[in-house]
């Protein structure tokens, strides 16, 4: 009974993960039924790479920005042990991305908000704003594992630590951020990998003048109807995803 | 414990399947005995939101028959839907290159005018249009038009400056231009700045157009396609790119706004019906044409969609200042030096699609 308790798992592994990827990969290695690299080697072109590009450093900077916040708040986080405050930071992963990307963009806009209330001039539409909804938008996905990670060490070890003579820096770098090093790394991925596939974000805020590799895929498959060139890339931007989480692997044994 | 683990996989094994194909057969059924109840039924599709709903209930009213009414978005996710055959549609309405690609494709069917009376209050001005896709004027009904224009807030654009394209270019208006978010409206204003075609294909013409765009796209707010209209009504922008029909919409909403079709040329595009190679009801789907034909029904129809509407009888139900309104209704001259996009080979579709790249991709220094 157990066993058979995991089809419907096998069967959605199958349907939803396995097929798709075959698709793609058939997709990705063929142009008009003949077999062909050309999809994925078209990554090199300018109008390819120059996206790809600029969604690693746009991702890099969301991670460092997100590790930056999420760090301190974590450890004031686990020194406050306020359960109410860890859901407020929460809060927003309830609401849709959608919804609350299109609210920074009515703050940003010209007649936004902010412009309204600091005279300065608009944003939106720029490769700042897309940063800043990518920041705002997966910022929890950091705040989470790391506060955990905090949270989880023994208080006993940092009373210890004091005893011997430590002082507060030492205590943070010897103990604490080793301590939680596995959640800071689980919060590297959870915010880049996704903030390197993003295109819905840099869609809305970027005004369609900031093209990430997402956008560029995207607009393969829906714009100019080429599903090849598409998987191709796709496959491509999942190598990289792949690598990145490998890396992190590595750094966690 | 294990015959209790048996029973347990008969009733998940047995009877959820059950459950399953019963309520299959339950709505097919019912939904079987709807259709013979009001006789023949035809299947149209459209653009979303393009009609007002309560033409439909009447038309069924008045007729008996029924309609079975679906929607698209892009007349690219039309192409692909009507291509895969799994539904046969009767009537389909969509833009003049998505016909005009169809009707080479050898997928539409003649229309019977004699079955079509009302199609007299088609103003003949309008055929202009039609010769450009259906020459035969032998396939297409034709539904909606407008042109493609500058919208501008007159209390920060001089008038004079959007008379020509060139106001696209002006450092003034620098961080105040939405432009449209489709490549081939993308060049509109770049091919008719260089007095070429609109639907010029030229790899020099191109190369040209995209040095023009690059250039440009230092002064944009931003590209957008359904929002541009929201962003001028707010005044986020001051200048856009956009269809008429959608100027149309927000000079409803903002007093301030203006449109004009610059002098060196633009777009002239408009939405019509044809019956598909797949219709099974062509009388019934003529009908349903007719019916919309009517001047009466057509208003309804414009009032809702507000776009420019090509039925004489709707025209002259309007007072003096809807007639005049040149959003609306274009001029002769400004009909004259617009241009129908025709549809374009594959090949030629991709350098556009690589155009749209570089552009996309470039950053000014």
């Amino acid at each position: 009974m157990s066993k058979r308790l995991a089809y419907p798992y096998l069967a959605w592994i199958v349907g939803f993960i396995i097929i798709p990827i075959l698709f793609i990969c058939y997709y990705g290695l063929t142009r008009d039924g003949h077999f062909t690299f050309s999809n994925i080697a078209a990554i090199t072109e300018n109008v390819h790479w120059i996206p790809l590009v600029l969604s690693v450093r746009l991702s890099l900077i969301c991670v460092v920005i997100c590790l930056l916040i999420s760090i301190p708040l974590g450890l004031a986080l686990r020194s406050i042990r306020s359960r109410f405050l860890v859901f407020l930071f929460m809060m927003p992963m309830w609401m849709n991305t959608v919804l609350s990307i299109l609210a920074w963009k009515l703050l940003l806009g010209t007649n936004g908000i902010i412009g309204r209330l600091f005279h300065v001039r608009s944003i939106l539409n720029t490769q700042l704003a897309t940063e800043i909804g990518m920041v705002y938008d997966l910022l929890p996905f950091a705040i989470i594992p790391i506060y955990n990670a905090f949270a989880s060490i023994d208080d006993s070890i940092i009373d210890a630590a004091y005893d011997l003579g430590a002082d507060r820096a030492q205590v943070l770098t010897k103990i604490m951020l080793p301590g939680a090093k596995a959640g800071i790394l689980s919060a590297v991925v959870m915010v880049f990998v996704p903030a390197l596939t993003s295109f819905v974000i840099s869609d809305m805020l970027g005004g369609g003048k900031v093209s990430l590799i997402g956008n560029v895929i995207e607009q393969e498959f829906t714009n100019s109807m080429d599903w090849n060139l598409g998987s191709g890339l796709g496959m491509v931007l999942m190598v990289f995803v792949l690598l990145s989480t490998m890396l992190l692997r590595g750094g966690e044994s | 414990m294990k015959k209790q683990d048996g029973f347990v996989q008969k009733i998940i094994v047995i009877i959820i399947p059950m459950i399953c194909v019963l309520g299959w057969l339950l709505y097919f059924g019912m939904h079987r005995v709807e259709t013979e109840e009001h006789g023949a039924s035809i299947t149209v599709l459209n653009y979303g939101d393009y009609i007002e709903r309560e033409v439909l209930s009447d038309f069924e009213e008045q007729t008996g028959i029924h309609v079975v009414y679906e929607e698209y978005e892009t007349p690219e996710t039309m192409y692909a839907k009507y291509k895969s055959k799994s539904i046969s549609y009767d009537l389909i309405c969509t833009s003049e290159y998505m016909i005009e690609k169809l009707i080479s494709e050898d997928e539409v069917l003649p229309i019977h005018p004699q079955n079509i009376p009302n199609l007299s209050y088609i103003d003949e001005k309008y055929y202009s249009i039609v010769d450009a896709f259906d020459p035969d004027r032998s396939y297409t009904v034709p539904y909606f038009l407008g042109t493609v224009g500058l919208l501008y807030n007159t209390k920060a654009v001089d008038p004079k400056d959007v008379k020509s394209w060139s106001a696209l270019w002006m450092e003034k208006y620098k961080n105040q231009i939405i432009m449209e978010n489709s490549v081939r409206d993308c060049l509109i204003p770049a091919f008719c700045l260089q007095g070429r075609s609109i639907n010029a294909t030229d790899q020099p013409s191109l190369d040209e157009a995209l040095a023009l765009l690059e250039e440009q796209k230092r002064l944009n707010y931003a590209y957008l396609s359904d929002d541009a209209m929201y962003e001028m009504i707010m005044e986020n922008a001051n200048m856009a790119l956009i269809y008429s029909g959608e100027a149309n919409a927000a000079k409803l909403q903002n007093e301030n706004l203006a449109y004009s079709v610059p002098k060196e040329g633009s777009n002239l595009w408009m939405d019509a019906w044809f019956v598909p190679k797949t219709c099974t009801h062509q009388k019934e789907a003529e009908a349903f044409l007719d019916f919309l034909c009517d001047p009466e029904v057509a208003y309804q129809n414009w009032d809702y969609v507000y776009y420019t509407t090509p039925n004489v009888g709707v025209y002259e139900m309007l007072d003096k200042e809807d007639q005049e309104d040149r959003t609306m209704f274009p001029s002769e001259e400004v009909l004259e030096r617009c241009e129908v996009f025709h549809a374009l080979p594959d090949e030629d579709m991709r350098r556009y699609n690589d155009l749209w790249k570089q552009l996309k991709v470039y950053y000014a220094k």
